[in-house]
Formats: C-alpha cells, structure tokens, sequence
C-alpha cells in the first residue's frame, strides 16, 4: 500500500502541474481565433504560457489547487475502506510536497486544516468494477469554477424549459450566461440528467473526466453537445469574460433514467484549468 | 518569485501598448485609466480575499491599526500557495479569485482605506463601479489561473499581516512586484467591461432560448 499511496502523491503532481495535451490543443486553437493584439489574445497568450511554465517548474498551475475529487473503480476483493485510508495519507504527503493549498476548512470553526483532508474532505467516489485493475481519476476542481455551477428542476418557467432536451439545453446556456467570465472560461461543461439531486450533480461532474474529443455513445446528446458548444459561443462572453470567440471548449453530458414526476439538471462548470489525472494499478 | 530551478525564460507579452503603473498611485494617475487599458504594474501591492474584507468591513481597524499603508495601492484579490523556508516567505503560485464573491464588501474597503486599485478576476458589480467613481479607484482584471507566470512577476514577499489568525491563504500579504500585467475593466469614469458584456451576452442568451 506504500507503493500506491505514493503513486497517489505523484497522480496529484501530474495533474496540479500538468494540463491535460486536449486541453491545451483546444486552449491552441481558441488563442489562435482571436483578434491581433486583443487584450483576449494577449489573455490567452499568458494562459499558454502558464501552462509551460508550471509544467516544466513543476508547479501548480493554478494557486487554487481546488477540491480534489476522486473517481474510484475497485476491483472484487480490494477494500474500499483501505483505498479510503491511502488516499488521505496521499493527500496529506501530497499538501505539502507538491505543494497543494490547503483548501479543507472546517465550518464550525472556520479553521483550515491546513493538510487538505476535513470530513468529506477530498471527495471520494467508489464504483465496483469486473476489471482486474484499480482505476482512480483524479479532478482538481477549482472553486471559482465550482461556485459557476447551477441545479435545475424541470420545468423552469423563466426560461420556457420544459421537460425535454430543448429545455435541458436552455438550463445550460443559462448557467454559463449568469456564470459570465467568474469561473474562467474557456470552459469545459458537464452535465447530468436524471431523477434526483445527488445524482445528477455526480453525473455532471464525471462528464468532464471525458476527454475533450470524447463521442458521446448516444448519438442525439453527441448533437446536442455539438450544438450547446456552438451557441456558448455565440454569447460572446469570451476567454476570462474579456469578450471573444471561445467561452467554451468542449460539452458533455450524461443521462439516467428518471422519475416521471422529476426532471433534475445539473450543470458543472469547469475552468481551463481542468486539471485531471489517472491512475491505473 | 523567480523559481531558482526554473529554466524557463519567459517572452515578453506581444501586445498592444501596455501602460506603466509605479505604486503608490495618484487620483490623477487613476483618472488617466481606461476600460481596455493593459497595465504593468510596479512597486508594492497587498492582498486580501474573504476573510480579510469580511473582517475590515464589520471590525473597522483604524488605518494606524494595519501595519502598511493602504493609501494609493492596490488590493489583489488573491489567496496564494505561499511556502515558509529558512530565507524567508517563497511564493509558488499566485494568480487571481474570483472578485465578486466580496462585491458586498469592497465599496466601503476603498473609500476607507484609500485604495487607488482593486485587482482580481471575473468583474465586480454595481457598488463597487460607483464607488471606483467616487473615490478615483480602478478595477484591474489579471489573468485566472495564470498562477505561476504572476507568481514570478512578484520579486519579493515583503511582510504580511494576519497570519496566524487567517492562515496563509487569507492573509494579508506585501508583495513588490515588477511587470504585473493586468488589464483595466472597470474605471473611474464609470465604464465597466463586464457591465457591457453582459448586456451583449444578454441579447444573444434571449434569441438563442427563444425568450423575447
């Protein structure tokens, strides 16, 4: 367990330091489609340069080195509990070695714990699976991009969303419209649809694990992305909120089944920054 | 700071003309600044984030009470990884939060304390615009998530403030920096960036849903 605790360390230095190669090629692509000597280009040109940087220091990327969200599939006869404990320690060892900010506050006494690690704290997600090896995906979520995310209930009258894709579709262009440039955009969307709140807001969330060019399996939500990417930026909003061409680089949705008196859309908002990693063991 | 194991030389912007700031800042300095304007900012900023606004707007230290002068300077919105070694303070990263989550605070924080700039990322509302106006202050929008390439624009940790009681994240920092780029958002003429782009956005947000 030694030897996975500190590939744990090492999985949370790959992604605080290092941005995902899509992320970075679509962040490529969104700085050449900007005007000359914009300030949005200009803005885009110190993202890109950041990204070197941090890689090659080995640095954060960013200094809110975020929530970190794990995405745990476990192999029969592997205990979920033991993983639990190596995760913590991880992060712990991992705080102040690569380093992270200590992010874990306390809500009854306003304390951080200064080592990442709180009740709750990192978020932990545990699947079974068939397969013969350990999987753990790692998300470094940010909070500005966090606190950009929004949670519908079908209908919303204000909208005209009824309780279908179109109105799905209006709850997402809705959420990046009040997110404006306060989460850092380019953004990456996750979505997720189903029947209730804990689950769909889980189900956004693992949306952005899906790589940037990832197909949808089901071929109306594949359109349905293509055409959310193409209106979010047509809302002009732009790198950082400062006006431009790309407000999003990439959408993704997930759906479950659902109760016929529920219809819950979450919507996640990631930042460019969207710092993942995976393990395999 | 400058990472001394850093290779990596980092190229100059390759932008339009950027303006100077030397810290402190005069009103008339701030009235000469405009939304669009990319500034280089030199000389000394502090930071605050939550937990510093929230104390100086309910507890109202005195100014003879915060160790630095306030006056003239700018306020950036930044909760850094900040490192302790044996020399000192060393920053690994630095770049901006989000500013509107103290938009109930700020208004009153400049006009107290004699800011001359509030510096962070994402835009603030309509109090603080009115009171950038009223005090001669500005908005400066610096790059979210550029935490590095800020970090080593700052040539030194000078002092800081708060510490023990708000920890490394929340503190009030001195940094003395050199070439920090930002760019003007919001200024004392009451034009405010982000005002506009949500107006635009608005419109475009209406006809793409079908809301009249």
């Amino acid at each position: 367990m030694f030897k996975l605790r500190d590939a744990i360390v090492k999985l949370y230095k790959k992604a605080a330091t290092s941005l995902p190669t899509d992320v970075e090629a679509a962040l490529r692509y969104a700085h050449a489609e900007e005007k000359e000597r914009s300030n949005t280009k200009a803005a885009l040109s110190v993202i890109l340069e950041n990204t070197k940087i941090a890689r090659e220091t080995v640095r954060p990327i960013c200094q809110d080195t975020g929530v970190p969200v794990f995405f745990i599939k476990v192999p029969f006869g592997i205990r979920h509990l033991e993983i639990r404990s190596v995760i913590i320690e991880a992060t712990r060892i991992a705080t102040v070695k690569v380093p992270l900010r200590a992010n874990a506050v306390d809500i009854l006494t306003d304390k951080n714990s200064g080592d990442n690690t709180g009740i709750g704290f990192p978020v932990m997600y545990f699947e079974e699976t068939k397969g013969k090896k350990l999987t753990i995906d790692l998300m470094l979520k940010g909070s500005g991009c966090e606190n950009a995310g929004q949670l519908y209930k079908l209908p919303v009258e204000e909208l005209k969303a009824e309780r279908d894709l179109g109105g799905v579709r209006k709850c997402v262009l809705d959420t990046v419209y009040k997110a404006q440039g306060k989460g850092c955009p380019p953004y990456i969307i996750g979505v997720g649809i189903g029947a209730s709140k804990d689950q769909v807001t889980r189900l956004a969330k693992e949306q952005l694990l899906r790589g940037i060019e990832d197909k949808n399996k089901h071929e109306v939500l594949s359109e349905l992305e293509k055409r959310l990417l193409r209106d979010i930026n047509q809302l002009g909003i732009g790198p950082l909120g400062l006006g431009g061409k790309t407000t999003a680089i990439a959408v993704k949705i997930g759906v479950n089944h659902r109760h016929p008196a529920s219809y819950f859309v979450d919507v996640s908002v990631c930042c460019w920054a969207d710092r993942r990693a995976r393990l395999t063991w | 700071m400058v990472n001394p194991k850093s290779k990596v030389q980092t190229s100059k912007l390759k932008i339009k003309k950027t303006k100077t700031i030397n810290l402190p800042l005069t009103k008339g300095n701030v009235l000469s600044l405009c939304v669009g304007d990319m500034v280089l900012i030199n000389g000394q900023i502090v930071t605050g984030r939550d937990k510093l606004h929230k104390f100086l707007f309910n507890k109202k230290p005195s100014k003879k009470q915060i160790p630095f002068n306030l006056e003239g300077t700018i306020l950036y919105h930044c909760g850094p990884i900040i490192k302790k070694t044996a020399k000192g303070f060393e920053l690994i990263a630095g770049g901006p939060t989000t500013s509107m989550r103290i938009e109930m605070y700020e208004h009153r924080i400049i006009s107290e304390y004699g800011l001359r700039g509030v510096m962070g990322k994402g835009g603030m509302g309509r109090q603080t615009l009115n009171a950038l106006k009223e005090n001669g202050c500005v908005y400066l929008h610096t790059i979210g998530g550029a935490a590095v390439y800020l970090a080593d624009r700052v040539k030194k940790v000078v002092d800081v403030w708060k510490l023990e009681d708000f920890g490394n994240t929340e503190a009030m920092w001195v940094f003395d920096v050199k070439e920090f780029p930002a760019i003007v958002t919001m200024d004392a003429h009451g034009g405010s960036l982000h005002e506009k782009i949500e107006r635009s956005s608005y419109i475009e947000f209406k006809r793409l849903i079908g809301l009249r």
